[in-house]
């Protein structure tokens, strides 16, 4: 009956799309009749502040062999969590790990999966979901037929709800077996500091427009006074101006923060499927007739090189007043 | 060495969807279908590793025969043969169950999928086909290099990568980064006559039951004019993004 959720952690702390995941899993445990409950693996941080987003127990993994993340040990783990607690709605944040351990918990439990969740449930029996899908050109209303469900969400697309309390916290246990350990962590490579573009509130991204690499200083600097990510489109990718972990569009990353900027991005339809469902779009083009506009609730034309400083400028003087 | 790729039969980059039949069907007129772009990222690895040690590279779709140009381009790029698993696929478990079934029994060393397809986004087939054969799996991977059956993939996380190291057999689900854009091959006229003559074997599907099942389709609601903003008064952006906004 209850709903089990998993809390991704980094660095030993919740990131801010387990506590999405937590009050997703409050809300439909709601409409079920039942309870949520958080699994938390090899986390340091107050797993009891996890009752705030509305889970009533948290189980918390803090086996050795689990510290760092492995898709199958931790896919495994959260499939005998879900046993050992009469779970058959399992919820997962659809993160680059959630992804990678989403399809094996599917496939172990015989479970229907409907990832990139974006609302709660329309209807839990049959239970049916509505999802993003064409890269965000369109919705998909699905309905499982499954007696077991994964769902992941996607981050930023649902907010938390907080209720002040506190969950009791018990401890589970699960080794990871050798079948686990067939792939190893040779090394991980994470700027520090660096937002991640899925679950940042703001992106700054930039195109060709900016005509050169060594242009993103001013790109960068708006971001950094915005607690931004930076982005960028295709084809500054393919050409190396930037790394590819930065395209956002339809074969890049989908993003939906509260604020999407891009300078410079003529808008290509494969660009707008990526990116159309951030809450608010500026765009700053020096071509009137760029696409872009259609899909932004700002506009700007101009030329970045002139836009950009004194939106910076303009951004100082608001931060300095407010 | 036997490399499978598997390849989704997907609308191009630029289409426009519709949908038909009361907004619960796809409306193919006039859409172009393409290979999956993250498959193609796929293929054009397995093609450098079939140049580098002389593995063989089978394609696979789970499709009705509509899709076999998909697959015939595939191989005019240079896969040596192709397997049509006869079915219109409505759910990820569904495909992947197939393409396992198929699988089992030809021992691949190596599997590449796409980290998803563009059209149902679902990310669902390269996992559960991997866990339906017991192999590792490798999602968003953006590095693969062999040695022997050594192999190290790289994958992306959020906000960085990790490089991972095992043995053979495993999936990789590659995206852009497993080989760059300018890698990827156009098939040459002498590719697409080669591919003709390739076999494309179509096989019956067994176990089609699927686990979800598609209510509804719906498109994005059209966004309300653009508040334009003069280059001379950046300012009043500012101003809106504070007090209309509300975000900053």
């Amino acid at each position: 009956m209850a709903v089990l959720v998993y809390t991704e952690s980094w660095n030993g702390s919740f990131k801010k799309a387990s506590f999405e995941a937590v009050s997703y899993a409050a809300q439909l445990a709601n409409k079920i009749g039942t309870e949520a409950i958080a699994l938390t693996i090899a986390s340091s941080d107050d797993a009891a502040q996890l009752g705030n987003y509305g889970a009533t127990k948290v189980l918390n993994i803090t086996n050795e062999s689990l510290a760092t993340f492995n898709n199958q040990a931790y896919a495994n783990a959260i499939v005998a969590a879900a046993e050992a607690n009469g779970a058959d709605t399992i919820i997962i944040s659809n993160t680059n790990n959630g992804k990678a351990i989403a399809p094996i918990i599917a496939a172990k439990r015989n479970a229907g999966l409907i990832t990139n969740a974006i609302e709660l449930p329309s209807s839990t029996s049959p239970l049916t979901v509505k999802r993003k899908t064409f890269s965000s050109k369109a919705f998909t209303n699905y309905s499982s037929t499954a007696a077991q469900n994964v769902i992941s969400i996607t981050p930023n697309a649902l907010g938390t709800i907080e209720n002040g309390a506190t969950a009791q916290i018990e401890s589970f246990d699960y080794t990871a077996t050798s079948s686990d350990n067939r792939l190893s962590s040779v090394s991980v490579d994470r700027a520090s500091g660096k937002i991640s573009l899925t679950e940042a509130d703001f992106v700054v991204s930039a195109g060709r427009g900016l005509k050169g690499p060594e242009n993103w200083g001013m790109v960068e600097e708006l971001a950094g006074l915005l607690g931004a990510a930076t982005a960028c489109s295709k084809p500054v990718s393919d050409i190396g101006w930037r790394p590819h972990s930065e395209h956002v569009g339809q074969t890049g990353i989908a993003i939906n923060p509260e604020l999407y900027i891009a300078i410079g991005i003529s808008g290509a339809i494969q660009h707008l499927a990526g990116v159309n469902a951030s809450k608010n779009i500026v765009v700053i083009n020096t071509d009137p007739e760029a696409p872009f506009f259609k899909a932004a609730d700002y506009g700007i034309v101009g030329d970045a090189f002139d836009v950009v400083p004194k939106l910076i400028e303009a951004l100082k003087i608001h931060k300095a007043n407010n | 060495m036997k490399i499978l790729v598997c390849i989704s039969h997907v609308p191009d980059t630029t289409s426009k969807i519709k949908f038909t039949n009361n907004q619960t069907e796809f409306d193919s007129n006039g859409i172009t279908f393409v290979i999956n772009p993250y498959d193609e990222f796929g293929l054009t690895r397995a093609m450098k590793i079939k140049e580098s040690t002389g593995a063989t590279i089978t394609v696979v779709n789970v499709g009705a025969a509509s899709t076999e140009p998909t697959l015939r381009k595939a191989l005019a790029i240079g896969a040596d043969e192709a397997v049509r698993i006869d079915a219109d696929p409505k759910d990820g478990s569904t495909v992947a169950r197939l393409i396992a079934d198929y699988a089992k029994e030809q021992n691949f060393d190596l599997i590449v999928t796409g980290r998803e397809s563009i059209d149902y986004n679902g990310g669902i087939v390269p996992g559960m086909l991997a866990t339906y054969l017991d192999i590792p799996f490798v999602n968003a991977c953006i590095g693969f290099e062999l040695e022997g059956t050594n192999a190290k993939a790289v994958r992306e996380i959020d906000g960085g990568k990790e490089t991972l190291e095992g043995t053979l057999p495993m999936l990789i689900a590659g995206q852009k980064g497993l080989v760059e854009e300018k890698e990827l091959r156009i098939p040459a006229m002498r590719g697409i006559m080669m591919a003709r003559k390739k076999p494309l074997s179509v096989i019956a599907a067994g176990d089609t039951r699927v686990s979800t099942t598609v209510v509804s389709f719906e498109l994005p609601e059209t966004k309300a004019a653009c508040t334009m903003i003069d280059a001379g008064n950046v300012e009043q952006l500012v101003e809106l993004l504070h007090t209309e906004a509300k975000v900053i």
